[in-house]
Protein backbone atom coordinates (compact mmCIF):
# COMPACT_ATOMS: atom_id res chain seq x y z
CA UNK A 1 0.00 0.00 0.00
CA UNK A 2 1.55 3.00 -1.15
CA UNK A 3 0.11 6.46 -1.51
CA UNK A 4 1.85 9.94 -2.85
CA UNK A 5 2.96 10.35 0.84
CA UNK A 6 5.08 7.02 1.10
CA UNK A 7 6.88 7.56 -2.72
CA UNK A 8 8.25 10.94 -1.60
CA UNK A 9 9.60 9.57 1.45
CA UNK A 10 10.72 6.30 0.21
CA UNK A 11 13.89 7.28 -1.19
CA UNK A 12 15.17 9.01 1.51
CA UNK A 13 13.88 6.69 4.39
CA UNK A 14 15.98 4.00 2.29
CA UNK A 15 19.07 6.36 2.01
CA UNK A 16 18.67 6.70 5.83
CA UNK A 17 18.61 2.79 6.46
CA UNK A 18 21.63 2.29 4.48
CA UNK A 19 23.94 5.46 5.93
CA UNK A 20 22.46 4.15 9.53
CA UNK A 21 23.75 0.68 8.61
CA UNK A 22 27.43 2.10 7.24
CA UNK A 23 27.56 3.83 10.49
CA UNK A 24 27.16 0.41 12.13
CA UNK A 25 29.81 -1.30 9.95
CA UNK A 26 32.27 1.56 10.37
CA UNK A 27 31.77 1.61 14.51
CA UNK A 28 32.35 -2.19 14.11
CA UNK A 29 35.89 -1.68 12.03
CA UNK A 30 37.02 1.25 14.78
CA UNK A 31 35.59 -0.69 17.50
CA UNK A 32 38.12 -3.52 16.25
CA UNK A 33 41.05 -1.13 15.46
CA UNK A 34 43.24 -3.92 18.18
CA UNK A 35 41.77 -7.40 17.37
CA UNK A 36 43.93 -9.65 15.40
CA UNK A 37 42.97 -10.86 12.66
CA UNK A 38 39.87 -8.85 12.16
CA UNK A 39 39.01 -7.61 8.78
CA UNK A 40 37.74 -4.15 8.26
CA UNK A 41 34.20 -4.20 6.27
CA UNK A 42 32.69 -1.74 4.62
CA UNK A 43 29.49 -1.46 1.50
CA UNK A 44 29.60 0.43 -1.39
CA UNK A 45 27.10 2.95 -1.02
CA UNK A 46 26.11 3.66 -4.97
CA UNK A 47 25.68 0.21 -5.20
CA UNK A 48 23.96 -0.41 -2.48
CA UNK A 49 21.28 2.25 -2.76
CA UNK A 50 20.44 1.01 -6.64
CA UNK A 51 19.93 -2.40 -5.12
CA UNK A 52 18.28 -1.42 -2.41
CA UNK A 53 15.74 1.03 -4.14
CA UNK A 54 14.79 -1.65 -6.77
CA UNK A 55 14.68 -4.35 -4.18
CA UNK A 56 17.63 -6.32 -5.24
CA UNK A 57 19.33 -7.34 -2.28
CA UNK A 58 18.75 -10.45 0.30
CA UNK A 59 18.93 -13.52 -0.30
CA UNK A 60 17.61 -15.01 -3.17
CA UNK A 61 13.56 -16.72 -3.07
CA UNK A 62 14.38 -20.52 -2.47
CA UNK A 63 11.93 -23.12 -3.92
CA UNK A 64 10.22 -24.93 -0.87
CA UNK A 65 8.26 -28.15 -1.26
CA UNK A 66 8.02 -29.02 1.54
CA UNK A 67 7.82 -27.85 5.30
CA UNK A 68 10.47 -28.43 6.63
CA UNK A 69 12.69 -26.94 4.00
CA UNK A 70 15.05 -24.48 5.03
CA UNK A 71 14.39 -20.38 3.45
CA UNK A 72 17.89 -19.41 3.32
CA UNK A 73 17.31 -16.32 5.03
CA UNK A 74 20.11 -13.98 6.40
CA UNK A 75 19.56 -11.60 9.42
CA UNK A 76 19.58 -8.66 7.83
CA UNK A 77 18.53 -7.41 4.77
CA UNK A 78 21.64 -5.43 3.71
CA UNK A 79 23.43 -8.26 5.57
CA UNK A 80 24.63 -9.40 1.58
CA UNK A 81 25.78 -6.16 0.75
CA UNK A 82 28.99 -5.56 3.11
CA UNK A 83 32.55 -6.64 1.61
CA UNK A 84 36.07 -6.73 3.02
CA UNK A 85 38.26 -3.36 2.70
CA UNK A 86 40.97 -3.81 -0.02
CA UNK A 87 44.25 -3.54 2.55
CA UNK A 88 46.02 0.03 2.97
CA UNK A 89 48.93 -1.06 5.18
CA UNK A 90 49.39 -4.45 6.09
CA UNK A 91 49.86 -5.25 9.70
CA UNK A 92 51.93 -8.19 11.03
CA UNK A 93 48.52 -9.56 13.31
CA UNK A 94 46.42 -9.62 10.05
CA UNK A 95 44.42 -6.71 11.48
CA UNK A 96 43.19 -4.55 8.30
CA UNK A 97 41.53 -1.72 10.21
CA UNK A 98 43.20 2.07 9.09
CA UNK A 99 42.17 4.16 11.91
CA UNK A 100 42.28 7.67 9.56
CA UNK A 101 40.53 6.07 6.65
CA UNK A 102 37.85 4.55 9.23
CA UNK A 103 37.30 8.27 11.16
CA UNK A 104 37.16 10.04 8.18
CA UNK A 105 34.29 7.64 6.65
CA UNK A 106 32.80 7.53 10.15
CA UNK A 107 32.76 11.16 9.95
CA UNK A 108 31.49 11.63 6.52
CA UNK A 109 28.41 9.28 6.99
CA UNK A 110 27.46 10.74 10.03
CA UNK A 111 27.14 14.32 7.50
CA UNK A 112 25.21 12.45 5.01
CA UNK A 113 22.78 11.36 7.40
CA UNK A 114 22.57 14.66 8.95
CA UNK A 115 21.90 15.82 4.88
CA UNK A 116 19.43 12.79 4.23
CA UNK A 117 17.16 13.76 7.56
CA UNK A 118 17.22 17.90 6.63
CA UNK A 119 15.93 16.14 3.02
CA UNK A 120 13.32 14.74 5.14
CA UNK A 121 12.14 17.79 7.35
CA UNK A 122 12.32 19.96 4.02
CA UNK A 123 9.78 17.65 2.51
CA UNK A 124 7.50 17.56 5.07
CA UNK A 125 7.81 21.33 5.65
CA UNK A 126 6.87 21.77 1.95
CA UNK A 127 4.16 19.54 1.99
CA UNK A 128 2.47 20.68 5.40
CA UNK A 129 2.45 24.45 3.38
CA UNK A 130 0.69 22.81 0.43
CA UNK A 131 -1.85 21.39 2.30
CA UNK A 132 -2.71 24.28 4.44
CA UNK A 133 -5.74 26.36 2.53
CA UNK A 134 -4.68 30.23 2.69
CA UNK B 1 17.67 -0.25 14.62
CA UNK B 2 21.60 -0.08 13.48
CA UNK B 3 21.82 2.98 15.36
CA UNK B 4 21.62 1.64 18.25
CA UNK B 5 23.98 -0.89 17.86
CA UNK B 6 26.49 1.61 17.33
CA UNK B 7 26.14 2.46 21.49
CA UNK B 8 26.28 -1.36 21.95
CA UNK B 9 29.93 -1.91 19.35
CA UNK B 10 31.48 1.13 20.46
CA UNK B 11 30.65 0.41 24.61
CA UNK B 12 32.42 -3.13 24.16
CA UNK B 13 35.21 -1.28 23.04
CA UNK B 14 35.42 1.12 25.64
CA UNK B 15 35.10 -1.61 27.71
CA UNK B 16 37.73 -3.53 26.68
CA UNK B 17 40.19 -0.50 26.06
CA UNK B 18 39.60 0.25 29.94
CA UNK B 19 40.47 -3.55 30.51
CA UNK B 20 43.72 -3.54 28.50
CA UNK B 21 44.37 -0.07 30.17
CA UNK B 22 44.06 -1.37 33.61
CA UNK B 23 46.75 -4.18 32.95
CA UNK B 24 48.97 -1.95 31.79
CA UNK B 25 48.56 0.22 35.02
CA UNK B 26 49.31 -3.60 36.93
CA UNK B 27 51.99 -3.90 35.20
CA UNK B 28 53.59 -0.42 35.49
CA UNK B 29 52.72 -0.43 39.02
CA UNK B 30 54.94 -3.42 39.38
CA UNK B 31 57.90 -3.05 37.25
CA UNK B 32 60.01 -3.61 40.85
CA UNK B 33 57.86 -5.96 43.09
CA UNK B 34 60.11 -9.01 43.54
CA UNK B 35 57.79 -11.03 45.18
CA UNK B 36 54.20 -11.40 44.18
CA UNK B 37 50.68 -12.85 45.80
CA UNK B 38 52.24 -16.48 44.74
CA UNK B 39 55.37 -15.85 46.50
CA UNK B 40 57.07 -16.06 43.19
CA UNK B 41 58.32 -12.37 40.87
CA UNK B 42 55.51 -10.66 39.19
CA UNK B 43 55.22 -11.38 35.58
CA UNK B 44 53.81 -9.02 33.30
CA UNK B 45 50.26 -9.38 31.78
CA UNK B 46 48.79 -8.97 28.05
CA UNK B 47 44.97 -8.89 26.87
CA UNK B 48 44.16 -10.60 24.03
CA UNK B 49 40.85 -9.27 22.13
CA UNK B 50 38.79 -11.07 20.30
CA UNK B 51 35.84 -9.94 17.88
CA UNK B 52 32.51 -10.87 19.20
CA UNK B 53 29.00 -10.51 17.30
CA UNK B 54 26.31 -8.38 18.89
CA UNK B 55 22.76 -8.13 18.99
CA UNK B 56 22.62 -11.77 16.88
CA UNK B 57 23.74 -10.64 13.64
CA UNK B 58 26.59 -11.01 11.98
CA UNK B 59 27.71 -7.11 10.79
CA UNK B 60 27.71 -5.74 14.32
CA UNK B 61 30.82 -6.85 15.87
CA UNK B 62 31.79 -5.11 19.07
CA UNK B 63 35.29 -6.75 21.07
CA UNK B 64 35.83 -8.65 23.70
CA UNK B 65 38.93 -9.62 26.27
CA UNK B 66 39.33 -12.93 25.18
CA UNK B 67 42.03 -13.39 28.23
CA UNK B 68 44.69 -11.72 29.82
CA UNK B 69 48.25 -13.82 29.40
CA UNK B 70 51.25 -14.14 31.12
CA UNK B 71 54.27 -12.29 29.37
CA UNK B 72 56.65 -15.17 27.90
CA UNK B 73 59.08 -12.41 28.19
CA UNK B 74 62.33 -14.10 30.03
CA UNK B 75 62.27 -12.59 33.60
CA UNK B 76 65.11 -9.43 34.48
CA UNK B 77 68.41 -11.25 36.75
CA UNK B 78 69.67 -8.15 38.86
CA UNK B 79 73.12 -8.60 40.40
CA UNK B 80 72.40 -7.92 44.19
CA UNK B 81 73.54 -10.27 46.39
CA UNK B 82 72.57 -8.35 49.44
CA UNK B 83 69.34 -8.82 48.49
CA UNK B 84 67.43 -11.33 50.69
CA UNK B 85 65.13 -12.56 47.62
CA UNK B 86 68.37 -13.43 45.57
CA UNK B 87 69.61 -16.96 44.36
CA UNK B 88 72.60 -19.02 45.10
CA UNK B 89 74.70 -16.87 42.03
CA UNK B 90 73.89 -13.36 43.89
CA UNK B 91 70.92 -12.86 41.39
CA UNK B 92 67.25 -11.21 42.06
CA UNK B 93 64.52 -12.38 39.56
CA UNK B 94 62.89 -8.89 38.46
CA UNK B 95 59.25 -8.96 36.84
CA UNK B 96 59.95 -9.03 32.71
CA UNK B 97 57.41 -6.22 32.19
CA UNK B 98 58.66 -4.06 29.75
CA UNK B 99 58.53 -0.22 30.47
CA UNK B 100 58.47 1.20 26.84
CA UNK B 101 56.22 -1.29 25.49
CA UNK B 102 53.46 -0.37 28.41
CA UNK B 103 53.94 2.84 27.86
CA UNK B 104 52.82 2.69 23.98
CA UNK B 105 50.49 0.53 25.10
CA UNK B 106 48.67 2.56 27.54
CA UNK B 107 48.99 5.53 24.84
CA UNK B 108 47.15 3.38 22.33
CA UNK B 109 44.74 2.09 24.84
CA UNK B 110 43.46 5.45 25.83
CA UNK B 111 43.81 6.64 21.68
CA UNK B 112 41.62 3.89 20.65
CA UNK B 113 39.46 4.66 23.89
CA UNK B 114 39.09 8.22 22.77
CA UNK B 115 37.89 7.15 19.48
CA UNK B 116 35.17 5.01 20.67
CA UNK B 117 33.73 7.53 23.05
CA UNK B 118 33.58 9.98 19.89
CA UNK B 119 31.79 7.21 17.87
CA UNK B 120 29.43 6.92 20.58
CA UNK B 121 28.67 10.87 21.03
CA UNK B 122 28.13 11.10 16.94
CA UNK B 123 25.69 8.00 17.39
CA UNK B 124 23.64 10.04 20.14
CA UNK B 125 23.27 13.10 17.89
CA UNK B 126 22.40 11.24 15.34
CA UNK B 127 19.73 9.42 17.05
CA UNK B 128 18.39 12.57 18.67
CA UNK B 129 18.23 14.58 14.89
CA UNK B 130 16.26 11.49 13.98
CA UNK B 131 13.41 11.73 16.40
CA UNK B 132 13.42 15.17 15.96
CA UNK B 133 12.04 14.70 12.33
CA UNK B 134 8.86 16.57 11.22
CA UNK B 135 9.05 19.15 14.13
Amino acid sequence: MTNRLDQEMQFHQTALNLRAYRQQLLSSNIANADTPNYKAKDIDFTKALTGALNMRMGPIALATTNAGHQQGKVASPFDSLAQYRNVTQASVDGNTVDMDVERAAFAENALHYEASITFINGLLRSMQSAMQNQ
Amino acid sequence: MSMLNVFKIAGSALNAQSVRMNTTASNMANVDSVVGPDGESYKAKQVVFAAKPIGGTADSIGVQVKEVVDSAAPMRMVYEPANPAANADGYVEMPNVNVVEEMTNMISASRSYQANAEVMNTARTLIQRTLSIGQ
